[in-house]
């Protein structure tokens, strides 16, 4: 049953972005058992019927980590190095790298945690280094779609095992015992026949001299072993940033450098005919000024007009003089208010049918209720509160970048391309970034720093202001559904349909939907509906569309999860009890698949949700609870928000309850940290964002008319983690999607209003 | 363009050849290499860039650097008395685990420090209040207001 709708092999980009899934494909094909790793140990015995022990779930640490000398690094043959992540010197001194750029998912800090568990050492002797860039040591190194977390258990923790095995065999052979003999603990190794210690720093330099063992013949921690994983462990930069040192990319500086502004068409696309570039290079501060032609390509180089200057504010103030007469003939000339009345118009009637299941036209004939709703959501920006920026130098045929960047391995393809340079001439620095929340997944602005920096021969930085941030930016793309659902006599829901717009790059294959844009009937997550039919009328877009925290689900968990509320009260039940009808029987609808949804841990956060959040209790007149429940990037998260909404339209959201499962929880600190996180910019997003278009150019500028949620519209957020044994899973966002729902069904608890649009400021809403 | 001199966490410190009107920002952030004060809005809308000015918190990107002559200028840099003895929120931000990706939290923990320095144990809505102007896009608030009474209670205005 509804095999189709929920074959998640299919559906790969609901979540992801799209070059996450070409890897992903990749590795699925050469067989990483990425999914086998995922499976809790006892059902894979019981899947597979293999019993007993013996078998090695783990994925292969990657080749070339295991290629890694163990007598590499700091040039010291006496280090202790068996891999690119650990080295061990014999002044006892532990480094260990951290891959991933830190975009203030705490990956810098929980990372390194996996390691020095498995390599069994206090966190306290442990020096974490911000690692180069290099495939071939590192593998994937990038802050996306939060799968830095499944994809690096496995080989984190064998790179620290592997690490505390040649240390006990260091430790055994000293002592001519046998390895089972002798334990590992905290930095030592114990002869557990004699009770004899020996530091790891005092078998650093024997341990290098062992031959380096398969990654996959280690033995791995059980999880009741850990001493370090769950705990709450603070950031690793934080000394370094509560004191204001450099850490940034806006922090890069160089000697001799100049400060760089990249000024592009206000309407999306256009070109540079003309700019009054002699009369800006004649300005204060000013040392440079010119045109670049771009290539065009999305996310990659417009058109623009550089200007160089001494400092940030004498190129800002150059900004503000430069005048340009833009070609807008490839310019976008889009506006929201039209697009808002044509995706009204088209999803009024039948479209193109996407998927569909069972017989939803008989499904509505034979209803005793049928329910419509026409719900739409904005365009987002990301807003990052440090602005793109990015450093680059050209030197001795190198190019030099200092970028803040969530995917750093794809730009030297990208460069070589664009600057017709070889690939093995761009070094890239990974820098702290001030908030990625996908926006620097698209490495737009590396481009135009690295094209600016080969015109000239000084090293400088590129700085965006905040206007030109929300200028131009890859948007969360808006969208429009309506929506119908049937109610039988006896109340059950008989079949959902989703008329909706998909929107496609302008210039593209009409099928391939933009970034973020696809919308897929498993996104309804209600597996037991019989009959569903996603009908989808497709449209160009020009602006410019990117990944948004949880992309797809941020606005899709909204839609569907609000709707499933309205149907609820129509059948007159309760939308808790709907709500779990929905799932059906407690069952993984593709066995081992991690991205394939899994209903019994959809039931039990969402019964955990409940009682934790006091579902079905009383409360005052004027207060109202909402729930909601979504999957997303392989996380399972019900929230319950408690609203009192005062004047009729003041909403005040008193507590949200957030009930989690990801496996386990490997940084308590880091962990809540991203939760909370996302409840703030979840009730941000409904609060009052929008972005909105006319001429193709976006309306807001800064955050006076695009808000971020301040201090005192905080709730309270209470976290309650479930544990399985499915291998810990990403939280950079799914605990997004569920948040919106939950506020606005507590808003219709409370006054009896459906909210239908996003965000509920065009509702009449205001959260206080 | 002109010589200014100015006085940032006690130290004199002259700037040569910079135009008056250049925001106190990118003072300090271009010409005296002080990078701890960041750059959010330019508008006064976020308080990414607050600094102090004879205690008093400032934006910074909204303030001429001319405005600071003569006045004494404290930044994230110069809040602590010294590496081993910092003050008692950059202590409690620690312990707290408040930052995410950090950005923000330069010009929380200055806004937060004049805050305590003019009421030493604040009520909630006190802290709201006060750091109403200071946005953080990740949403750490839950955290900065925990540390803030964390530090206000163990005697917070150093
Ligand atoms: S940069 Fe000064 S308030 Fe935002
Ligand atoms: S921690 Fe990222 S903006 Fe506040």
């Amino acid at each position: 049953m509804n095999k189709d709708l929920y074959h998640y092999d299919l559906i790969p980009d609901v979540d992801m972005p799209a070059e996450f899934i070409e890897r992903e494909k990749a590795r699925e094909a050469s067989k990483d058992e990425r999914e086998e790793s995922f499976i809790p140990r006892r059902r894979f015995l019981k899947m597979t019927g293999i019993a007993g022990g013996g078998l090695v779930l783990a994925f292969a640490i990657s080749r070339s980590q295991r290629a890694e000398g163990a007598h590499h690094g700091g040039g010291d043959h006496s280090t202790f190095a068996p891999n690119a992540f650990i080295q061990i010197k014999p002044d006892g001194s532990i480094v260990i790298a951290a891959k991933n750029p830190e975009v203030g998912q705490g990956i810098k800090t929980f990372l390194p945690m996996i390691v020095a568990e498995e390599l069994e050492v206090p966190w306290e002797s442990v020096t974490v280094e911000q690692s180069e860039i290099d495939r071939e040591r590192f593998g994937v190194q990038s802050a996306g779609g939060s799968q830095s977390t499944p994809r690096n258990w496995n080989p984190l923790r064998q790179a620290g095992a592997v690490a505390r095995t040649m240390l006990v065999s260091a430790a055994a052979q000293k002592w001519s015992v046998d390895a089972s003999k002798c334990k590992a603990d905290q930095g030592y190794v114990i002869n557990e026949s004699s009770g004899a210690r020996l530091s790891y720093a005092e078998l650093a330099t024997d341990a290098a001299k062992l031959p380096v063992p398969d990654a996959d013949s280690v033995t791995l921690k059980e999880r009741s072993e850990y001493k370090l994983l769950g705990k709450f462990i603070g950031g690793v930069d934080n000394a370094d940033l509560v004191t204001g040192k450099p850490l940034f990319g806006i922090d890069q500086s160089l000697p001799g450098m100049l400060y760089a502004v990249y000024v592009k068409c206000p309407s999306f696309g256009g070109a540079v005919k003309h700019a009054n570039l002699e009369e800006i290079k004649s300005l204060p501060g000013v040392v440079n000024a010119f045109v670049l032609k771009g290539n065009s390509v999305d996310g990659q180089l417009m058109p623009g007009v550089a200007i160089l200057a001494k400092s940030t504010y004498e190129a800002f103030l150059a900004e503000k003089a430069l005048q340009v007469s833009w070609d807008k003939a490839p310019a976008s000339n889009e506006s929201w208010i039209e697009m808002k009345a044509q995706a009204k118009e088209l999803t009024s009637k039948p479209g193109p049918v996407a998927e569909e299941q069972g017989d939803m036209d008989g499904a509505i004939a034979s209803a005793s209720k049928v329910v419509d709703g026409y719900y739409t959501y904005p365009f987002l920006s990301h807003s990052n509160l440090e602005p793109q920026n990015c450093t680059a130098w050209y030197t001795d045929g190198k190019m030099k970048l200092w970028a803040p960047s969530q995917t750093p391995q794809g730009i030297a393809g990208m460069l070589s391309n664009l600057l017709e340079i070889d690939q093995d001439a761009v070094e890239i620095t990974q820098l702290r970034i001030g908030g990625g929340f996908g926006r620097r997944l698209i490495n737009d602005f590396v481009c135009e720093a690295a094209a600016i920096a080969k015109q000239v021969d000084v090293p400088i930085k590129l700085m965006w202001n905040r206007e030109s941030d929300m200028a131009h930016d890859f948007y969360r793309v808006g969208g429009f559904h309506n929506l119908k659902g049937t109610i039988d006599s006896s109340g059950k829901l008989t079949g959902l349909q989703d008329r909706t717009v998909v929107f496609t790059p302008k210039g593209g294959d009409g099928k391939r939907p933009v970034r973020g844009g696809n919308i897929r009937a498993a996104n309804i997550q209600c597996p037991e509906i019989p009959n569903v039919r996603i009908e989808a009328h497709h449209l160009p877009l020009q602006v410019p569309c990117g990944w948004w925290r949880a992309p797809g689900s941020c606005s899709l968990g909204w839609v569907y999860q609000s709707f499933i509320d309205e149907l609820a009260h129509a059948a007159g039940r309760d939308h808790l009890e709907f709500l779990l009808e929905q799932f059906g029987e407690p069952r993984w609808l593709q066995p081992g698949q991690a991205r394939a949804f899994n209903t019994e841990r959809a039931i039990n956060v969402t019964k955990l949700a409940a009682e934790k959040g006091d579902w079905g209790q009383d409360m005052k007149s004027g207060q109202g609870r909402g729930i909601s429940f979504y999957f997303s990037h392989l996380g399972y998260f019900t929230e319950v928000a408690e609203v009192t909404v005062e004047n009729g339209n003041q909403v005040r959201v008193d507590r949200v309850v957030v009930a989690a499962d990801v496996g386990m929880l490997l940084n308590k600190a880091g962990g809540e940290n991203q939760v909370e996180g996302s409840v703030i910019d979840g009730l941000s997003t409904l609060a009052g964002q929008e972005i909105s278009f006319e001429e193709g150019a976006v309306r807001q500028t800064n955050f006076d008319d695009y808000p971020l949620l301040r201090m005192p519209a905080q709730p309270k957020i209470e976290i309650h983690w479930m544990t399985t044994d499915y291998a810990p899973t990403g939280l950079g966002e799914p605990a997004f999607p569920p948040l919106a729902a939950a506020v606005t069904n507590a808003i219709h608890a409370a006054t009896g209003k459906r909210i239908r649009t996003m965000p509920i400021s065009k509702e009449g809403f205001q959260v206080v | 363009m002109a010589t200014i001199q100015v006085n940032v966490n006690g130290d004199d410190r002259t700037i040569e050849s910079i135009d008056p009107n250049t925001p106190l920002l990118w003072a300090l952030r271009d010409h005296l290499g002080m990078v701890g004060t960041k750059f959010g809005c330019g508008k006064g809308l976020c308080g990414a860039c607050t600094v102090h000015m004879n205690g008093i918190a400032i934006r910074s990107c909204s303030t001429p650097v001319s405005a600071a002559v003569g006045q004494a200028i404290t930044t994230i840099e110069g809040l602590a008395e010294s590496s081993q003895n910092l003050h008692p929120l950059q202590e409690a931000w620690m312990e707290e685990d408040v930052p995410q990706c950090g950005y923000c939290q330069a010009g929380q923990i200055m806004n937060a420090a004049a805050l305590l320095s003019s009421n030493s144990s604040p009520s909630d809505e006190d802290i709201d209040n006060a750091m109403a102007g200071n946005l953080c896009r990740c949403g750490t608030y839950t955290r900065i207001r925990k540390a803030i009474h964390s530090a206000a209670e163990k005697g917070g205005v150093a």
